[in-house]
């Protein structure tokens, strides 16, 4: 518990509550992104570097990107003038209150509290490929299945959808009127 | 005396250190010495900066045929400190639409990664700020940063032209990102470090016939290289990749918005970026501060880092000045159909290297797996375009 960690923490939980209150969605995903780096630096500052730069690597190069093309994809730019918090947010309140109670309750009672801190272990960048590649290596290689699947499912969905339309303008066009008189967009071009 | 040149800067941090001991107190003292490794990179790289503008300039103009800049100071050398002082002096324009504080930050998260990332490369022997276990991972980790800032730039200016750019650039950085990670992790495989000090180290002694014992002398470095540099010049935008910005279609893409400073910052982050890959890429592939023949290891460590940045610089230039700018449907499948399957491919050569171990075999193996899938990837692509001198209906 240093000032590096109270910083940290600050900076992180006051990027969180903007993520959630800020009105214009964009900015919301920026200060997600703010939250990532607020995460890594923490792992940093536990000496977790492999962690710590993954998180950074993923998480704002990839996830926050994500995030925000999913914003612009799918939305208008501006602003919406709802009110940003909800009437049942006392609700909420409470709901989380009893959540945080039982769960200080739980960890307090619990036998781990108990035991003693296990030596630091030296969690080296190497070590922890050492362990990838002998001990969990089938954990890796299904992880890896899964997004590869994933990845072809994202195509395929991406890809329907166009198959789809072309199949139906097709049966629109078919019955009575001739192709000749629909003759296809131009596509593609010069092909150099 | 030769080991003393090539140690002059490591021994005159730790004689400057040495001196402020007897004058700070002793709390101050790691503060003062990561200050003494810092401040070198933030002086040395924009200053590369401004000299690179201008021999950038003078570099087009020779190959477009025209003089290029020659009338500030003797041939025109001094003319980065005329665009520092016009950019320093001119107003800096936001416009009343813009997302003052977003436009305002675009620009500093965007140069701040830029200098970050030097702090792991090794520009001399024992000349790194930062020597750390996982130096290449932290190399990319800081670097994608600069992603995110790019976006901020386009979207918070308001304007169509930028926020078209900054979607360019996006997609563009994170297409080309993987066969650039890719194309590193070949190396880390064989070296078995990310640490860019292990790297460099790893690619000391020469091999009988002379040649040093680089990376890139390999079929998978060689391969891994030129991979690295096509990546290298998307990830930095450069022509023929630089549709982000492509003036003939939307202007200067996302910092169309930006005038002044942060125009200049924009351009310092860009070029910083530009010598932190080449920076890199020297790390990697081309020996690191490694003298190229035995000979000539009398020259100090540093001199052929800056001197191997140099030459990458003027290759970057040489490459703008000659080739036309893509289409973004070229770019994408570019990076998706050719750079990715032959990054995979090389992984797969230097693993064999590794498992073959020395001989002539893994150098047939190795050759006949990037070359033989080369030749087959890119007859494969070409296979069902009819490629053709393009005719002109009334220029010819």
């Amino acid at each position: 518990m240093g000032i590096t960690f109270t910083i940290i923490a600050g900076l992180t939980i006051a990027a969180a509550v903007a993520a959630m209150t800020l009105r214009n969605l964009i900015h919301c995903a920026l200060a997600v992104a703010v939250t990532f780096a607020g995460l890594a630096a923490a792992y940093l500052q536990l000496d977790a570097q492999f962690v710590g730069f993954a998180q950074i690597l993923v998480y704002i190069g990839a996830v926050s990107i994500l995030i925000v093309f999913a914003v612009l994809l799918t939305r208008g730019g501006e602003p919406s003038q709802e009110k940003v918090f909800s009437a049942a947010s006392v609700t909420g309140i409470g709901v989380t209150l009893a959540v945080l109670g039982v769960l200080t309750w739980a960890i307090t009672k619990s036998a781990v509290i108990q035991r003693d801190l296990p030596p630091q272990p030296e969690a080296t960048v190497k070590q922890i490929g050492d362990a990838l590649m002998t001990k969990y290596v089938l954990p890796l290689e299904v992880i890896g299945l899964l997004l590869t699947a994933a990845l072809i499912g994202a195509v395929i969905i991406a890809m329907r959808d166009d198959v789809a339309a072309d199949v139906r303008r097709r049966n629109k066009n078919s019955p009575g009127a001739s192709v000749a008189e629909n003759p296809p967009p131009h596509v593609g071009g010069y092909n150099n | 005396m030769i080991n003393g040149l090539d140690q002059i800067f490591v021994t005159l941090k730790y004689w400057l250190v040495g001196q402020l001991a007897n004058v700070l107190p002793a709390s101050l003292l790691p503060l003062v010495s990561v200050l003494l490794s810092l401040v070198p990179i933030l002086v040395v790289f924009p200053a590369l900066f401004a000299i690179t503008t201008v021999l950038e300039r003078k570099g087009l103009g020779r190959i477009q045929n025209r003089y290029g800049p020659n009338r500030v100071g003797p041939f025109g050398f001094l003319q980065f400190a005329a665009d520092g002082i016009k950019a320093i002096i001119k107003e800096d324009v936001v416009p009343r639409a813009a997302d003052k504080v977003i436009h305002f930050l675009a620009p500093v998260v965007l140069v701040v990664p830029a200098f970050l990332v030097y702090s792991v490369l090794p520009v001399g022997r024992n000349m790194v700020a930062m020597d750390i276990d996982a130096g290449l991972l932290f190399f990319f980790a800081v670097g994608a940063a600069s992603e995110l800032a790019v976006f901020m730039a386009g979207w918070s200016s308001r304007n169509k032209y930028s926020l078209l750019g900054a979607m360019r650039a996006v997609a563009q950085m994170v297409s080309y990102e993987i066969p650039l990670i890719l194309s590193t992790v070949t190396v880390v495989m064989i070296v078995g470090s990310l640490s860019t000090v292990d790297i460099v180290a790893k690619q000391s002694g020469y091999h009988a016939i002379g040649l040093p014992n680089w990376f890139v002398f390999t079929p998978w470095g060689f391969a891994g290289f030129i991979l690295f540099l096509i990546s290298a010049n998307a990830e930095a935008n450069r022509s023929p990749f630089d549709m982000p910005e492509g003036e003939s279609e939307i202007i200067a893409g996302y910092f169309i918005e930006y005038s002044g400073f942060k125009f200049a910052l924009f351009f310092l982050a860009e070029y910083l970026g530009l010598f932190a890959v080449s920076g890199l890429a020297i790390t990697l592939f081309l020996g690191g501060w490694h003298a190229p023949l035995a000979a000539l290891e009398f020259i100090p460590s540093w001199v052929w880092f800056f001197a191997k940045l140099l030459g990458l610089i003027g290759l970057f230039i040489w490459t703008r000045g000659t080739l036309p700018r893509l289409r973004v449907d070229q770019l994408m499948n570019f990076a998706w159909k050719f750079m990715l399957p032959m990054a995979l491919i090389n992984l797969l050569a230097a693993a064999c290297w590794h498992l073959i171990g020395a001989g002539a075999t893994r150098w047939i193996v190795c050759t006949l797996l990037v070359v033989g899938f080369y030749v087959l990837l890119g007859r494969g692509l070409m296979a069902g375009k009819k490629l053709a001198k393009r005719v002109y209906r009334y220029a010819n």
